[in-house]
């Protein structure tokens, strides 16, 4: 067992498929958010939305860290390349997005800025120890599954006494973006079900997102990344919806866990605490949605040790449509720059510049494709 | 972003790390997140860091609940 072709499997995929179409009800339409930019790659990639039946939808949701980090936030990484004269460690993802002015860490670091791209918290450590009179400053973002990486680094340079060591610490919890997006009133956001994360939740288990089936009544299925995990959490979906169902269920099971990674969660709260509220793009202000640098640590943290001038959010490019896609309430084609000044290799919004965006996604797997056409009966497939 | 890939553990390495094969490729990693690893056990890795360990038995059990649905109501397929 290798676990990623078995779950890739033709004919298991074909099963799974013709269950979905003969258990989905043709007089509803089930509204599926996937909450996780790495479920959209996935559900585009192998082009899961043809295997569905046509009223089965996936709404992308915003678990995209790179996407939902509004601009002020890149701005102030930036300044402390150009003001503070740092070394600036970050994961690839982070250097194309654009801030003010379309300024991105990449042109910073082409303009002689000291911008290096790192693999791991642990390279981000080893070059503050190679560089003892420069500041090195990580720039960390990711949810949960990332948060506990950049603990360790904390936890490691206090104990080393690594001085020249902090963290701008960005990291995002989603079961509060959860929480913001059903109790959202700016907008009108229908969904019936979650396809809830999947590394998210090898760290702080499914018993999070309780409250999502009891205080908002909709049904959550932990769902792996490979494409049957997504099909049969589809299937598990439609059937809690059919039976009026609304329950946290796993489908993840040889990660996930209720309770997750004890280890890892204790690490995590020795280091951070949680922000009273955090600015996510598209989403707005959401209170307890971020972590921050507890006081213990405080000598580590670039947001204490370093200043930098907040302008404020830039507003988003004219006519970019990332707040609202970033919701599930339009899809990148609505867009009106989508393709026409907006792609890839020239991203305006940040849905566009990661490869985990909905735009980036709908961009590579779908272009020059027409709208699905859904095979009329599963025998065909 | 929250990428994760399954690796195997070639050896414990002591200090907290140990060598993973990742389709072929050998790589060093760190163990601090996770307990009760082996040498031959499958991991979750993200960033440089093991997150959890991937049990075969539910690997099995999901792979044949899969099964079973794509087998339900319908032999046909």
């Amino acid at each position: 067992m290798r676990y990623v072709d078995e779950f890739r499997q033709a004919h298991l995929a074909r099963g799974l498929a013709g269950a979905i179409a003969r258990e989905a009800d043709p007089e509803r339409q089930y509204r599926l958010m996937e909450f996780c930019g790495g479920h959209t790659h996935a559900i585009f990639r192998h082009g899961i939305q043809d295997l569905m039946p046509e009223n089965v939808h996936f709404l992308h949701g915003p678990g995209c860290p790179v996407c939902v980090l509004p601009m002020g936030r890149v701005d102030h990484a930036i300044q402390l390349v150009e003001r503070h004269d740092v070394i600036l460690c970050t994961y690839g993802d982070m250097l194309r997005v654009p801030g003010r002015g379309r300024g991105t860490l990449l042109k910073i670091k082409a303009e002689g800025g000291d911008v290096r791209m790192v693999y791991s918290t642990l390279d981000a450590l080893r070059i503050a120890r190679d560089n003892p009179r420069r500041e090195v400053v990580f720039f960390a973002i990711g949810f949960e599954t990332t948060a506990p990486a950049t603990a360790v680094a904390l936890s490691q340079a206090r104990a080393e006494g690594l001085e020249n060591f902090s963290v701008f610490c960005n990291h995002v919890l989603t079961p509060a973006a959860m929480r913001g997006l059903l109790a959202s009133s700016s907008g009108p956001v229908s969904i019936d079900g979650f396809l809830g994360p999947a590394h998210v939740s090898a760290i702080i288990g499914s018993r999070p997102y309780e409250f999502v089936a009891r205080e908002f009544r909709r049904p959550v299925v932990i769902a792996g990344f490979e494409p049957l995990d997504i099909m049969q959490s589809v299937f598990m979906l439609v059937r809690q919806l059919n039976a009026g169902r609304h329950e946290v269920e796993n489908e993840y099971t040889r990660v996930v866990t209720r309770e997750g990674n004890a280890k890892a969660q204790a690490l995590v709260s020795e280091v951070f605490g949680v922000r009273h509220a955090f600015e996510w793009r598209g989403l707005g202000q959401v209170p307890r949605s971020a972590l921050r640098i507890k006081e213990g640590y405080g000598a580590h943290d670039a947001e204490r040790r370093f200043t930098v001038f907040s302008r404020g959010n830039p507003p988003d490019a004219r006519g970019c449509e990332c707040p609202s896609i970033l919701r599930g309430v339009k899809k990148p084609t609505d867009c009106k720059l989508f393709g026409r000044g907006c792609s890839p290799d020239h991203p305006i919004g940040a849905c566009m510049v990661s490869s985990e965006g909905a735009c980036a996604a709908y961009w590579r797997y779908r272009r020059f494709r027409r709208p699905s056409v859904v095979a009329e009966s599963p025998a065909v497939l | 972003m929250c990428l994760a890939l399954p690796a195997r553990v070639v050896t414990m390495d002591g200090n907290g790390m140990a060598t993973v094969s990742l389709g072929g490729i050998t790589k060093e990693i760190s163990m601090i997140l996770v307990e009760n690893v082996e040498a031959g056990d499958f991991v979750l890795v993200h960033a440089g860091y093991a997150l959890a360990r991937i049990s075969q038995e539910e690997a099995r059990r999901t792979l044949s609940l899969m099964a079973e649905a794509g087998l339900s109501e319908s032999g046909a397929l």
